[in-house]
């Protein structure tokens, strides 16, 4: 599905990604972990053209995407901070995103589990966060796409949203789509993840299900593995 | 007005009574076959009538008061050979003749009608085209010049001549005349009290209308649109100019009006409008200008020194780019109830009339007199802010020059 | 790039601001001629207005859309649309209604006083086309240094000041500098150095509308031919048009290799 060749990125002094090889299979969960600095982030805008790699190749089903812009057409990305524009409503915005990306969706099933119906006609501005961070995944998830990417899905959300949220990432799993997914809540990850891409100091660490890491640093909790992990490195 | 009326009488009775003289008619199968003919045929106080045709003839002497006159506008063809109406007596009528084709030369000034050392003739109706000068009047008084059309087509000054000249010639009437295309529109040298009025002249190479060494003249309801320049008064004394209009004078060293060694002149009632100057001003004094409307001149009025106890009162100066230009900082001239469309003051006790002088010269015009390529900086925000600095502490500027009793309102 | 526009524009029109925007020129428009009730007083004012306001509301609009809209930016960036299409479909959308609210604003109050009955219509499009020209090319300024600067407060300085520069200092220069070369000719130096300057160049676009009785007057005969034929009109123009063309140019360009 995603296949990442020696990709490198720098910001300014800073060496962001120094290699990074990568090798995404089609279908499952992938949690890409790592500590504050350590790439996720900008990884995952270099898989979608938002930052132009110095260095390196990618390819999404075989298609190189440098200069391409078409093969987003693949993908659904939720962004880690929610903020439109301040003036449209909420159905506009729906409407408006389904008319950029020219493409058939199915909010009706999103809005109601999500219980968004009474936002509808209210502007974003007026909306609280964990509000805006359900439009955000309504607006992501209600594509069909073969890759979906989530940067942070859980923040702000109430327990009942995260739950929805979880049953639907499962739902498309099932479907046999590729989710990558980033987020600091390690119990999350833990229960969704079918796999983890280590990230560390700008280089891929360690790539494999939990267990695969739980074994390699010899710790009874994922958490602990984690932070073992970190430990050792002194990140 | 009561005298000028009183002149019409006499120049009308002038007209008719040669009337009752005996009517010689001039045509191709008449007893008289040409216009010279005509006239030898004729005694005093006789009637030459040139009906329709063409005459080719130059060089007509009327010599006696006889009444030349044409009926449809018959052509005088002068085939470019030399003048062709010679008036040498008094009391003679010029009336409804085409004339075309006078001679041009460097050493003469040939007209179509000349009129020389002559009393009460009357010239009107005729067409000039192709002409060097048109109607020159010499060392003659007492006549008038009337509804006359001159069409030249002068394309360089140093060979072509004016549409009307008056010189040493006395009490003339010229009214309702067109002149365009020719040096000078009217000039008059040494020509006074004479009545220049209702004509237009328009589009000629020079001035529309030209005074040297001319005193006690009037000039009123004319207009002067595109020409080299409206009117030059030059070297003369009480010249009043009344309700004139000076339009569209462009041109780098154009004005509607030039003033140049004037004293006591009346400037009242005219309208300058849209050109480069307005009012040229070159060693002028005591000269009155009331009432006059400066509309979107470039310089409402450039006083280029020497300019002494002149008054400006009750015009208005309405979005000229410069109003005043000034060139010294000494002023002795007074400026008084004007209305001025730049300015910004109020009126506190609402009597119609500014509380703050107004200062119509500002640093920018200074400026732009000395580097004349900064006139592309003009309507500039650090213009704006460099004339406000001028404006609160005059450095460069006349400090007295202002107007200290600003109206609020146009002056109607 | 047309949907972008059309609900950048759609966004815009419905926002605090243009309103703002148009009231001001509405209130400006009827307090002008309710004042001088006057319609080429009225249109002088305004070109003073509109040449040192329009650039100033352009710039700093510009700049505060971009930034206020920078994580809605990033949304766009994940769908599949062109980088340059987003960016030059927001700065059409933010130029656009800014015109419009021009247009609109300070055209009711003169339609209203009699504008078509008048003859001063000539000037005052000229006066609307020259604020939609300067609106278009500092929103475009401004998206430029948006573009090159992630710093909020720094693009805010940078832009105010780029309009302290041409609208005021540019002026003082050039001034200075006409003025210590003067035995120099100076025609080609200063036609020149207009063009090099948006709001010089609708400033003399407007001159030469309002005051070329008194642009006649200067003897050099580039300036005559620049100013007496229509040469000086269809020049003023084509450089603007140029001005228009170079920062959306370079918006299309930096966009499409900068990183988000």
């Amino acid at each position: 599905m995603i296949k990442i060749e020696n990709l490198h990125k720098r910001f300014g002094k800073n060496q962001v990604l120094k290699g990074v090889d990568l090798d995404i299979s089609e279908g499952g969960i992938f949690a890409i972990l790592g500590p504050n600095g350590s790439g996720k982030t900008t990884l995952i805008k270099c898989i979608l053209g938002m930052v132009i790699p110095d260095k390196g190749e990618m390819l999404i089903e075989s298609k190189s995407i440098r200069k391409s812009w078409k093969y987003r057409q693949q993908i659904d990305y939720l962004p880690q901070i929610a903020n439109f524009p301040p003036n449209l409503t909420v159905s506009e915005l729906i409407r408006m995103i389904k008319d950029l990306r020219n493409k058939p969706a199915e909010e009706e099933l999103l809005i109601k589990s999500f219980q968004l119906e009474p936002f509808l006609d209210k502007k974003l501005s007026s909306l609280s966060g964990g509000t805006k961070q359900k439009v955000n995944l309504l607006l992501t998830l209600m594509f069909d796409s073969p890759l979906i990417i989530l940067d942070e899905p859980t923040s702000g959300l109430d327990p009942i949203a995260l739950l929805h949220l979880k049953e639907l990432i499962q739902k498309e799993k099932t479907n046999g789509k590729t989710i990558l997914v980033t987020s600091h809540i390690m119990s999350f990850v833990e229960e969704m993840a079918d796999e983890i891409v280590f990230l560390l100091e700008g280089k891929v660490y360690f790539k494999g299900d939990i267990s695969t890491l739980k074994e390699k640093t010899q710790k009874e909790s994922f958490e602990l593995a984690i932070a073992n992990v970190l430990k050792e490195n002194n990140a | 007005m009561f005298l000028a009326r009183n002149l019409l009488c006499i120049l009308f009775f002038s007209v008719v009574v040669p009337l009752r003289g005996q009517v010689i008619e001039v045509c191709s199968s008449c007893k008289a076959k040409t216009i010279k003919k005509g006239i030898a045929l004729a005694s005093e106080l006789d009637t030459v009538l040139v009906k329709k045709g063409i005459y080719k003839e130059y060089n007509l002497v009327i010599d006696k008061p006889l009444t030349l006159i044409g009926e449809n506008y018959p052509t005088v063809d002068g085939e470019r050979k030399g003048e062709i109406i010679k008036v040498k007596s008094d009391n003679v009528t010029v009336d409804g003749l085409f004339i075309i084709n006078v001679g041009t030369s460097y050493t003469e000034d040939y007209a179509a009608v000349r009129v020389i050392k002559s009393k009460n003739f009357l010239i009107q109706n005729l067409v000039l085209e192709k002409l060097f000068f048109g109607i020159y009047l010499e060392k003659s008084r007492d006549g008038r010049v009337f509804h006359n059309k001159i069409i030249g087509d002068a394309i360089e000054e140093y060979n072509s001549g004016n549409g009307i000249q008056l010189w040493y010639s006395h009490n003339v009437v010229v009214e309702n005349n067109i002149i365009t295309h020719v040096r000078d529109g009217i000039y008059l040298e040494f020509a006074n009290d004479c009545t220049i009025k209702s004509n237009i002249s328009s589009d000629n190479l020079r001035y529309g209308l030209h005074f040297m060494f001319s005193n006690d003249d009037l000039y009123q309801d004319n207009l002067f649109e595109n020409n080299g320049a409206g009117v030059a008064v030059m070297f003369s004394k009480r010249i009043k100019m009344y309700k004139n209009t000076f339009k569209e004078n462009w041109g780098t060293a154009s004005y509607g009006l030039l003033l140049k060694e004037i004293n006591d002149a009346e400037i009242r009632g005219n309208i300058f409008k849209e050109n480069t100057v307005g009012i040229s001003i070159e060693g002028s004094n005591r000269i009155v200008y009331e009432k006059n409307n400066f509309i979107k001149n470039g310089w409402a009025i450039k006083v280029r020194g020497a300019c002494y106890t002149n008054t400006y009162v009750n015009n208005n100066f309405l979005y000229n780019s410069f109003d005043i230009s000034y060139n010294s900082k000494l002023n002795d001239n007074t400026f008084d109830q004007n209305y001025w469309s730049g300015y910004t003051g109020y009126d506190l006790n609402k009597d119609g009339i500014g509380d703050v002088p107004y200062r119509p010269v500002k640093l920018f015009s200074y400026i732009v007199n000395r580097t004349p390529e900064t006139i592309i900086l003009m309507r500039s925000l650090f213009i704006d802010i460099i004339d406000f600095s001028e404006k609160v502490s005059p450095v460069f500027t006349p400090d007295n020059l202002l107007d200290n009793y600003p109206l609020m309102k146009k002056h109607l | 790039m047309l949907k972008i526009l059309k609900y950048s524009f759609y966004d815009l029109i419905r926002s605090r601001w243009s309103y703002v925007y148009l009231l001001f020129y509405l209130l400006l428009g009827f307090v002008l001629l309710f004042l001088n009730n006057d319609l080429s007083k009225a249109v002088i004012t305004l070109m003073n207005v509109i040449i040192i306001l329009v650039p100033l509301i352009g710039t700093i609009f510009g700049v505060m859309y971009y930034y206020n809209s920078k994580e809605f930016t990033e949304l766009l960036l994940a769908q599949p649309i062109k980088r340059s299409s987003i960016f030059i479909g927001q700065y059409l959308g933010v130029a656009l209604s800014l015109s419009m609210s021009l247009i609109i604003g300070l055209g009711l109050p003169f339609v209203f006083y009699g504008l078509f009955q008048s003859n001063t219509i000539w000037e005052f499009s000229l006066l609307l086309i020259t604020g939609t020209f300067l609106t278009l090319i500092f929103t475009a300024l401004a998206f430029n240094i948006a573009l090159y600067n992630q710093n909020k407060i720094k693009g805010f300085s940078y832009a105010i000041l780029l309009w302290l520069f041409l609208a005021v200092i540019y002026d003082g220069l050039f001034l200075m500098s006409l003025i210590i070369f003067e035995s120099y000719p100076l025609d080609k130096f200063s036609i020149g150095a207009t063009l090099f300057n948006p709001i010089d160049l609708s400033r003399i676009l407007i001159l030469l509308k309002l005051d070329i009785s008194a642009l006649m007057g200067y003897t050099g005969a580039v300036f005559q031919k620049f100013f007496g034929t229509n040469q000086g009109v269809v020049l003023a123009i084509v450089a603007l048009l140029i001005w228009v063309f170079l920062p959306t140019y370079n918006i299309h360009r930096k966009s499409k290799k900068k990183d988000f």
